[in-house]
């Protein structure tokens, strides 16, 4: 049986009709009730649904052997695990943004307010800018607005919330996606069943293109 | 003595002292401190840069070992034509990944060093997997070349920092990201096939010949091909996979590399290699090669059979004779039983059978 992490929410949803197309499904995954673990004998996977950024500590602990998360989550806790997969999923992208009106002129230290503190202090590091990060656990365009930030790091998908608060993007920092990740332990001994999945996953994306 | 009094780690630290001392190896012991300037000279080689260190009697400054081999290689001498084998169980202090706190961490293994050849590496990486064998349950043991990587992907494009890139990348088993940086690093289709080819590479022994005709013919390839062909006839071929997603710290090791895996661990138990390159940075001239078991991680087998703690508690209080009590208890034990005579069942005490001795509970 191979147990499968996946995030709770939308993109979820759309990762487990992948697992479904692909030959993977589990169909008391769609009944109505309080279960937390939904089990398929005869495809013999099992699939539970986890907070998007625990996904991959329960891969990475073998909880789980395969799981789905997003690129953000992957650079952000760096977890020992293989990436197999990019799913195309999700797609969005990993910013700098702030008020319309600032300019970053380097005169002092760069304020920046974020979910992502690992991802930020990487980027600042690569451009050689000295910053103060300020972790946030949401509401992150909030900091910029009342003085807390100079700038914001956070993942942008359409931009609409940015732009109704008056922020804009600055700089690019990567595009994300869902990946599909594995455990190293698990890759050794179930190499056959998650090749499978790997394999049809991939025709079926690559289609998706 | 009872096998079942021994818990795992200790039942396998016996086993792989006796199968080490059977080729040859010889038990070292060391103290439980070194002295701190050799962890401060040598950060480069440490699992991490943190070590406890605390003031001697007599002033000087010691730490608690946050790594074994370090010693071993201090301890030393390059003697032309021989070769030191040695084996240890001992315990390392180190920060812990995910609690950060500082943690006692058993190891067992060994290294040998010397004028180390390609025997004495299809040697460590056979005891490797023996070690793994007498932990008990399935295992793995996966095999990797630090220089094939480089070859191969310098076959494809010079620059540095493509390096970097496309190691990581192989580390993860990460083709798309792989395919990114190929293309803006301009690398050929047949550059990106290659490197793929490594990425996914996952094959017994027996099959490197028809994977290497795949690769550029480069010194690593072949030493590659010459251990595969050794590993071939091993008894645990079947548990060995050369799979060079496999890294290593470049500080520490250089050739070959390996990591033992066995079901129900989510993480590699056993990690070894050659590390010529750092003995070279400590000043010795020998080579070497070894590998480290991480004990600890072993609990992770022992599932909670939510068995007794005892057979039979035995209840006694101050109208029993300590006579009778001691009569009763020797007679339990005799019969093959565990026998705790007690005042009052501790409340998290599981026994499987209860003898009332007091006045008005004398069933027994």
């Amino acid at each position: 049986m191979l147990n499968i992490a996946l995030p709770k929410g939308r993109l979820g949803e759309t990762v487990y009709d992948l697992f479904e197309r692909a030959g993977f499904d589990c169909p008391s995954i769609r009944e109505k009730n309080r279960k937390l673990i939904f089990e398929n004998e005869k495809t013999g996977v099992r699939f539970f649904w986890v907070k998007p950024s625990d996904v991959q500590i329960y891969v990475e602990r073998g909880a789980a052997d395969l799981g789905v998360a997003g690129k953000d989550i992957i650079l952000e806790y760096a977890p020992d695990v293989y990436e197999l997969l990019d799913l195309g999923l999700g797609k969005c992208r990993m910013a700098v943004a702030a008020k319309k009106d600032f300019h970053d002129d380097n005169t002092k230290t760069l304020r920046v307010a974020t979910k992502f503190p690992n991802v930020a202090s990487s980027y600042y590091e690569g451009i050689g800018r000295d910053i103060d990060v300020i972790k946030l656990n949401g509401s992150i365009e909030l900091a910029p607005i009342l003085g807390l930030s100079d700038v914001i790091v956070d993942i942008v998908e359409t931009g609409t919330t940015l732009r109704e608060n008056d922020l804009e993007v600055k700089a690019e920092i990567f595009p994300i996606s869902a990946r599909l990740i594995a455990n190293k332990s698990s890759f050794r001994f179930l190499s056959g069943e998650i090749g499978k999945i790997t394999e049809k996953m991939k025709e079926l994306v690559t289609e998706n293109d | 003595m009872n096998d079942a009094v021994l818990t795992r780690e200790e039942r396998v630290v016996f086993e792989l002292r006796d199968l080490y001392r059977r080729y040859g190896y010889r038990p070292y012991r060391m103290s439980k401190f070194e002295e701190y300037e050799l962890y401060v000279r040598n950060k480069e080689f440490m699992v991490g840069d943190r070590v406890i260190a605390f003031n001697d009697t007599n002033g000087k400054m010691l730490a608690l070992k946050p790594d074994v081999t370090l010693s071993i290689i201090k301890g030393g001498e390059d003697r032309p034509g021989e070769k030191q084998k040695v084996y240890y169980d001992e315990n390392v202090y180190r920060v812990s990944k995910s609690t950060h706190r500082f943690k006692e961490i058993r190891q067992a293994g060994l290294e040998c060093i010397g004028e180390v050849d390609l025997y004495d590496v299809y040697e460590a990486i056979v005891l490797a997997a023996e070690s793994l064998g007498k932990i008990g349950g399935e295992y793995r043991l996966t095999v990797s070349h630090l220089g094939l990587l480089t070859e191969v992907i310098e076959c494809v494009s010079k620059d540095p920092s493509f390096l970097e890139i496309a190691s990581g990348c192989i580390a993860g088993k990460n083709a798309h990201d792989l395919k990114t940086a190929c293309d803006e690093s301009g690398v050929s289709a047949e550059g990106y096939d290659a490197l793929c080819r490594l990425l996914s590479a996952n094959f017994a022994p027996k099959d490197a010949p028809a994977f290497l005709s795949t690769l550029p013919d480069t010194p690593a390839a072949k030493e590659v091909g010459r251990l595969a062909a050794l590993l071939s006839d091993s008894p645990c071929a079947d548990k060995i996979c050369f799979d060079f997603s496999l890294t290593g710290d470049v500080n520490y090791y250089n050739g070959f590399i390996f990591k033992g895996f066995l079901r129900g661990i989510a993480s590699d138990v056993l990690s070894g290699g050659q590390y010529d390159g750092m003995m070279e940075k400590l000043g010795r001239t020998s080579r070497a090669v070894g590998f480290a078991i991480y004990l600890d991680l072993l609990e992770a087998l022992d599932e909670n059979d939510g068995g007794a703690d005892l057979d039979v508690a035995l209840l006694y209080d101050e109208t029993c004779d300590p006579k009778d009590v001691a009569k009763a208890a020797d007679a339990i034990r005799r019969a093959g039983k565990s026998c705790s005579a007690l005042r009052a069942i501790p409340e998290k005490l599981r026994y499987k059978e209860l003898k009332d001795m007091r006045k008005e509970g004398k069933k027994c």
